[in-house]
């Protein structure tokens, strides 16, 4: 194990027993006088952190292997257009009323980020290269946003309206083990696929005619990032919707830590993305509001001027 | 040349792309041990014949045959490990060092941590980079530069180097000197193949010369036969004499002439 995921796994072991301990209630564990402190531990604040951890893994995990696969340090898991599918799938069973049996919106979501998925097989391994797949997956995330705008202004009732954008705004508020049940076996699939991905992305550092002089065949490679990814993002939007800058954010982190390589950085970045899903819902969890600020707002609050500081650093480094 | 120890040669090859006939009936062997040069105009051919060769181009009709077996029929870990393949105007993604960059020419092999260490710094030690080892590609020089690109190539041990316009922009020294290192290598037994414009290069150091004009083989053999001064004059259009003693000529140009 490298130094980088040692750390990491550190700052976990230290993090997660304390993540469960804030929020409106605050436990003392050496004096749990609150009655039902188990039951909002087990019940209430162990599956949300699980699932913070998972999503976040899945995010971070996607980041870097997009970053990797495009060559590109802007790229983010969302371009593939997994992530819009997803939602629009999840926006649907919202649009028509049928959020209220708690499986069927994660259902419409994976039915969605699955259809993208297939759309995407379609055009991988057809000899498409790197730049025209990534511009298939931008259209595809654009139609799926075009859709879920439509179904937001059709939408019957303004019940319907208020839930499809909340949902969309992202948040870990109010899940339960269940959801957990749901996203963590898809998204530890989507990690290892992506980890058997590793080395073609380390050999696309040298460009894809290299990469393919090196022995890697690039239908496969599509095929491991679009069912990976997939996935990972899928996963991630059906249990707690749309949590951006996740993916984008934290392979910046780490790569410090690491040699360059794609493949260093993928163990990292799930670890890093789960530290800070974890940390970032804990703080909206305290953040003194009426309401609970949405997970999703607080990291786009952070993650822009995060987004905007790497521009202005890398026209630095260019310069 | 006798032809048992040719090992890589391209079969009546046609590349058709799109509308364009890229390369037409282009049938030449390769020999291991030996460096030779493809030249010919801008759009000849050069840069898609030795794609071909390294399997990235799947020809239109003919065929690339490594020891008498078709390429595209080798599984695509046992090309990488024979076959080296250095793009024209390589690029490196990310920030990383010259040894993480040299070993990325270990993934076709993977046979181990030491022996893929001992490969890295052999090959790294063959192109006078044992003190660049840690430095980041994007700090290097040109020169530096393309010398790490080329332990990138020598790192995986290939019997086969192909090479497109390894010695762009480098200046004249750092041509001599890159020309030199895979010189050395051909020595070694490995077949080195590239692809070259300038012809006075070619002319010193390459043991044989093919030269493509519009998709064709126009001249292949020793450099004296194939790049003679009524080549140049057919293929480039350009009068042009050789001055000075094999081995270190001279190329004077003329000027265009019409054709």
């Amino acid at each position: 194990m490298t130094r980088p995921t040692l750390l990491l796994i550190l700052a976990l072991v230290i993090t997660v027993p304390l993540s469960l301990l804030a929020g409106r209630v605050w436990i003392d564990p050496f004096h749990p006088a609150i009655p039902n402190a188990t039951a909002i531990l087990m019940q209430l604040r162990l599956p949300r952190a699980v699932l913070a951890l998972v999503v976040g893994a899945g995010l971070g995990a996607s980041g870097a292997a997009m970053q990797g696969y495009l060559r590109n340090p802007l790229a983010d898991p969302g371009l593939f257009g997994i992530a819009p599918g997803a939602a629009l799938g999840a926006v649907l069973s919202l649009y028509f009323g049928y959020a209220a049996q708690g499986f069927l919106l994660p259902a419409f979501a994976l039915v969605g980020a699955g259809s993208a998925m297939a759309l995407l097989a379609l055009i991988a391994g057809r000899d498409a290269g790197v730049a025209l797949f990534t511009l298939a997956g931008m259209m595809l995330a654009s139609l799926a946003g075009a859709l879920t705008s439509l179904a937001i202004s059709l939408s019957p009732n303004p019940f319907a309206l208020s839930e499809i954008v909340t949902w969309l705004m992202g948040a870990l508020t109010d899940r339960g083990w269940h959801e957990v049940a749901i996203a963590a076996p898809l998204t530890a699939a989507g990690i290892a696929l992506l980890w058997t991905a590793r080395r073609g992305l380390d050999a696309l550092t040298l460009g894809e005619a290299a990469a393919r002089s090196l022995g890697i065949e690039p239908a496969r490679l599509q095929w491991l990032m679009v069912a990976g990814v997939g996935l990972c993002v899928g996963a991630g939007v059906a249990v707690a919707g749309i949590i951006g800058f996740v993916g984008l954010i934290v392979p910046h982190l780490v790569r410090g830590l690491t040699d360059g390589r794609p493949s260093t950085l993928l163990v990292p970045s799930a670890l890093a993305g789960a530290l800070l899903l974890l940390v970032a819902d804990v703080v909206c969890r305290l953040l003194p509001m009426a309401t609970e600020l949405r997970l999703g707002i607080a990291l786009s609050l952070v993650g822009a001027p995060f987004f905007l500081a790497l521009l202005l650093r890398m026209r630095k480094g260019l310069a | 040349m006798s032809a048992a120890i040719v090992t890589l040669a391209a079969e009546a090859l046609t590349l058709q792309l799109g509308t364009a006939r890229v390369l037409d009936g282009v049938s030449a062997g390769f020999l291991p041990g030996e460096v030779t040069a493809i030249c010919g105009p801008n759009g000849a051919g050069k840069s898609s014949l030795l794609a071909c060769l390294a399997a990235l181009h799947a020809p239109t009709q003919g065929r690339v045959t490594l020891d008498g077996a078709a390429l595209s029929a080798l599984p695509a870990q046992a090309r990488a490990r024979a076959i080296g393949y250095l793009p024209q105007a390589p690029e490196v993604a990310w920030s990383i060092s010259v040894e993480t960059l040299a070993g990325l020419g270990r993934l076709p092999w993977r046979t181990g941590a030491v022996e893929d260490a001992a490969a890295v710094a052999a090959a790294l030690a063959a192109l006078d980079l044992g003190g660049f080892a840690r430095r980041s590609v994007a700090t290097l020089s040109g020169g530096e530069r393309a010398r790490a690109l080329l332990a990138r190539v020598l790192a995986g041990r290939p019997r086969w180097i192909l090479a497109d316009e390894p010695l762009a922009a480098l200046d004249l020294a750092h041509q001599l000197a890159l020309l030199g290192q895979l010189r050395v290598q051909a020595l070694g037994g490995t077949g080195v193949v590239l692809v070259l414009h300038d012809l006075a290069l070619a002319m010193n150091h390459a043991a044989r010369v093919v030269v493509l004009d519009a998709g064709r083989i126009v001249a292949d053999g020793p450099p004296e036969v194939a790049l003679s001064e009524s080549v140049i004059a057919r293929v480039w259009g350009v009068t042009a004499r050789w001055l000075g003693e094999p081995g270190a000529r001279a190329l004077s140009a003329g000027g265009g002439i019409d054709r």
